[in-house]
């Protein structure tokens, strides 16, 4: 047996991938920013329409309620954005930060039926919705032997178990259990590069994009031969091939991507019936507003906004942010509104904690923990839930919580999607009382 | 058929091409037609010797084997008089100081962080000793273990060496290391398991993820027990370190054994448990040879018999490791057509073997790191303490769409229109790789244009491909006149890659 002279012996001249600088050239490179790949990039081509009407024959889940869940990434600062201020101690702890008082121009909204308290006035238009009750703020969430690390906290809020290490989250635990057999392919949807851990399951996850135009197969920009050539391969289905081979699994996978993306990019393409705010956030509810508009069977959204870890200089960015909430979910409530579906859905927005009652040195806050929630929505109990937390009675310089975020977890599965929380919560926790009548 | 039998070897004059990329693809991160080509011409005995006796291949990246240890060295006697001091007097200026020393360590060690991530994929690609890099991604997944949890660098660079050091040596050996391993000791709390109130997590994670396998024959209270034996196990200074002073010596009973047991002493009897050596070689099994999607009970007698066989193997060589991997890729069931295409590629396989089989340009290796994080798969941080769980669970909608644009990056570099910011520009040419599949008649008729197109196929997708790929590939070449240029032949590979044969070994 000879080797021609093409090939030498893999034991003088070894397989590496020929030796190139990219190993030092790479390490070198670590400090500058990575330029972004197309891939993960909004791309610049209008979304394409379907090119049929292919819809996968599976039963959905009949049941028509919505929960859109909103992420404040980084720990957002509840004691501004619910504001005590009848509280002198509050004043008292944050000389620098306080929110004044109802009166100015910067001050509080004051929230009626209650005393002392009010919004942060960046949050207008969610003064609004609570004022029409389509609001609720949840006080003191929190959890038992709060931890204050953003990843850890985060971990907590996700996989709803206090220690160690979780296995899949709240949300993929309920699809694993609601949707017995496969799944509808868009039971649930994320917006971002990753799916959250609270989205999968054992089975479940989550169909995850940055951006809707990503959501398909970037190939059929090299030409449309090749993507008349990749929607045949695609949507071939089943191949005569063994139900349960890897093979099959892979091939049925590929088509339902391809459905959804269709499906998901149609429904993206049209216009929303009312303005939606420029930002992040307000892109991903529009994408959500759209999606829910063209009557997807997707239970929950999974939705993010970061920047809350406002350790310094947090007046502005701050205020910036919580703009932005307030104008997103109030354009996404109108959206909703002008579709007829605000009675199907809810939307519930938390941070992984809250952050110390006292100012620090660089015009900011640290990490705290227990903070508000809210949920918005015309099928909620509006008003304010739970006693603001003792601003005098502190935990390590931190609000104790008063609401236990799995019992609110606990009467979002069982009264709003109306499924048993136990076994998706891995224990029993008193269902708070979030819907109305 | 005898038990001992399965995996009796291949015959050597049936191993042609074909099964050399097969070998190659399993045991390494594939290979060229040429790469392919010379393992062939090897022959099977020496192929399967070149791939798991490394020793004798040079490991071709070691000047980059350093970094920094001191990113998180303990604070001096001074630096600690100085926090203490400036805690007493609330001293806030130097308190910020302080403080920001510590934001400081913190983004040094996440940059160290990330250059060690883009070290090892790095070596991946370049290795001249695949299999070793194979087997180290192996164990990080068995032995799971996260830099969110332990924020230092230093010590999963330190894991990894020691992983490397011992990927195909004994089981046992990575066993006795890894409950000395100082960034498992940190990831488990076990720097906080002492005799007055023990920590049980991982004595928990060495019987049910390590060793024996969840629910396989030991008890809650079982787990108590061993947690005493490894009571002490703990880090100073970057080292592993026996803390006599906080270790339980007393007389404990595991497993039904009576005896004193110390960490060494625990691992050993985990080790002789039947069980050990099944569940390692159900894990082996299932990432080198078919994944088992029905598990072992919904699996063929021929699995079920070669998978007890390694079991034995294992158990006869105290674990050590080449003669069971030798044996296994020298044997006709590895090499059984019925187990091609039974294993779905984890992110970085499908990275790092596609550049390697398909001689791709190494794009920005940062871009290659973040698109693996969107397929699921982040190196040094495994989604839990049971490492990625692998096979199907890599695969839905929107990673089947990550990983296909991916390879439309990988090949073209290209951004599509009006997006050039993020483009590669370093180009790929097709042309080598499709002339060395073409036959005599190379590419000068629209019939070896299409011998050729569908030997890339076979080449990419392994075993016999369906009539319905074979269709598509031949519709495409219709569609663009027969003729195979540059142009022409990264559309056929972009694809031949988004085939959902592709995702799989």
């Amino acid at each position: 047996m000879g080797h021609d002279d093409s090939t030498p012996d893999p034991r003088r001249e070894p397989l590496p991938y020929s030796r190139r600088r990219f190993v030092r050239q790479g390490v070198a490179l670590a400090s500058m920013s990575a330029t972004v790949p197309w891939f993960v990039q909004r791309s610049a081509d209008a979304a394409m329409l379907p090119e049929d009407s292919l819809v996968s024959a599976r039963p959905g889940i009949d049941e028509d309620r919505v929960l859109v869940v909103v992420q404040l990434g980084g720990g957002n600062d509840g004691l501004n954005t619910v504001v005590p201020f009848g509280a002198d101690e509050y004043y008292r702890a944050r000389p620098r930060l306080a929110i004044p008082a109802p009166g100015g121009a910067d001050g509080a909204l004051p929230l009626s039926g209650t005393d002392g308290l009010g919004l942060n006035p960046a949050l207008a238009p969610l003064h609004e919705l609570h004022e029409r009750g389509e609001l609720s703020i949840l006080q003191g969430v929190g959890y038992p032997n709060p931890n204050r690390s953003h990843f850890a906290s985060m971990d907590i809020w996700h996989t709803a178990r206090t220690e160690g290490h979780g296995r899949g989250g709240w949300l993929g635990r309920y699809f694993d259990n609601a949707c017995s057999g496969r799944p509808e392919p868009e039971a649930g949807v994320a917006i971002g590069r990753e799916a959250p851990l609270a989205m999968l399951g054992e089975h479940a996850s989550p169909v995850t994009f940055e951006t809707e135009e990503l959501f398909r197969w970037a190939g059929e920009d090299l030409h449309p031969l090749l993507a008349k050539r990749y929607q045949q391969v695609s949507r071939a289905g089943a191949l005569e091939t063994d139900g349960d081979s890897q093979l099959a699994f892979l091939t049925r996978t590929a088509l339902d991507a391809q459905v959804s993306s269709d499906r998901i990019r149609a429904a993206v393409g049209r216009d929303p019936l009312v303005r939606y705010p420029q930002g992040n956030l307000a892109r991903q509810l529009q994408v959500v507003g759209a999606m829910i508009r063209d009557g997807l069977k997707t239970r929950v959204y999974y939705v993010t906004l970061g920047g809350f870890d406002t350790h310094a200089g947090q007046e502005r960015s701050h205020a910036n942010l919580l703009r932005q909430v307030g104008q997103s979910l109030q354009a996404f409530q109108r959206d909703l509104a002008a579709q007829g579906n605000q009675d199907r859905v809810v939307t519930m927005v938390f941070s992984e904690f809250g952050r110390r009652v006292a100012q620090n040195a660089s015009g900011g806050t640290d990490h705290g923990a227990a903070a508000p929630m809210f949920l918005m929505g015309t099928r909620i109990r509006p008003g304010v839930i739970g006693n603001h937390p003792s601003l005098t009675d502190l935990d390590r310089g931190d609000l104790k919580y008063g609401i236990d975020f799995r019992s609110v977890y606990a009467g979002l599965l069982g009264d709003w999607l109306q499924s048993d929380p136990d076994p998706v919560l891995g224990g029993t926790f008193r269902r708070a009382r979030l819907l109305r009548g | 058929m005898p038990r001992d039998q399965v995996l009796r070897p291949l015959p050597e004059r049936a191993f042609d091409f074909d099964r050399a990329r097969h070998l190659l693809a399993r045991a390494g991160f594939g290979g060229t037609p040429e790469q392919v080509r010379a393992i062939a011409d090897l022959g099977l005995d020496d192929a399967v010797d070149y791939l798991v006796e490394w020793d004798s291949v040079p490991d071709p990246v070691v000047e980059a084997d350093t970094f920094d240890r001191d990113i998180r060295r303990l604070p001096t006697d001074d630096e600690r008089r100085l926090a203490q001091e400036a805690r007493r007097t609330e001293d806030q200026v130097l308190l910020d100081q302080l403080q920001q020393q510590r934001q400081q360590r913190d983004r040094e060690d996440r940059q160290q962080f990330d250059e060690l991530r883009k070290w090892w994929l790095a070596r991946m690609l370049e290795t001249g000793r695949p299999l070793q890099e194979r087997l180290t991604l192996f164990w990080h997944g068995h032995f799971a273990t996260g830099y969110r949890e332990i924020r230092d660098s230093w010590l999963l660079f330190r894991q990894n060496q020691f992983l490397r050091a011992n990927a195909a040596g004994s089981f046992a050996e990575l066993a006795h290391g890894i409950v000395r391993d100082p960034a498992m000791l940190k990831y488990l709390n076990n720097d906080r398991n002492i005799r007055r109130s023990p920590n049980e997590n991982l004595a928990r994670e060495l019987m049910e993820l390590f060793t024996l396998g969840e629910g396989r024959g030991y008890t809650e209270r079982d787990i108590k027990e061993a947690a005493r034996a490894l009571t002490g196990h703990t880090v100073l200074d970057n080292e592993f370190r026996f803390a006599s002073r906080v270790h339980d010596p007393g007389a404990k009973t595991i497993l039904g054994r009576s005896g004193t047991f110390d960490g060494a002493g625990l691992v050993d009897l985990l080790l002789s448990q039947r069980s050990c050596s099944e569940f390692i070689a159900l894990k082996l099994y299932r990432h080198f040879v078919n994944d088992l999607p029905g598990g072992l009970e919904g699996a063929t007698p021929e699995a079920r018999a070669a998978v007890a066989e390694m079991a034995t193997l294992l158990r006869r060589h105290r674990y050590e490791l080449r003669p069971v991997l030798g044996r296994l890729f020298r044997s006709r069931h590895f090499h059984d057509p019925a187990n091609a295409n039974t294993v779905v590629k984890s992110p970085i396989e499908l990275i790092v073997s596609s550049i390697r089989t398909l001689g791709l340009p190494v794009r920005p290796l940062s871009v290659l790191l973040s698109a693996a994080d969107m397929m699921g798969q982040t190196l040094f941080q495994p989604p839990t303490v049971e490492g990625w769980p692998g096979g199907r669970t890599w695969i839905n909608t929107s990673t089947l769409f990550v990983r296909q644009n991916l390879l439309v990056y990988l090949v073209t570099g290209r951004s599509p229109s009006g997006l050039s910011i993020a483009a590669d520009d370093t180009e790929f040419d097709p042309m080598p790789l499709v002339e060395s599949l073409a036959d005599s008649n190379g590419l000068a008729d629209a019939s070896a244009v299409r011998s050729a197109a569908e030997r890339l196929l076979r080449f990419c997708l392994g075993g016999e491909p369906h009539p319905q790929r074979v269709e598509a590939l031949d519709g495409l070449l219709a569609d663009v006149g027969d003729r195979l240029d540059r142009d022409r032949s990264l559309a056929l590979i972009c694809l031949v890659t988004a085939m959902p044969e592709y995702q799989l070994a």
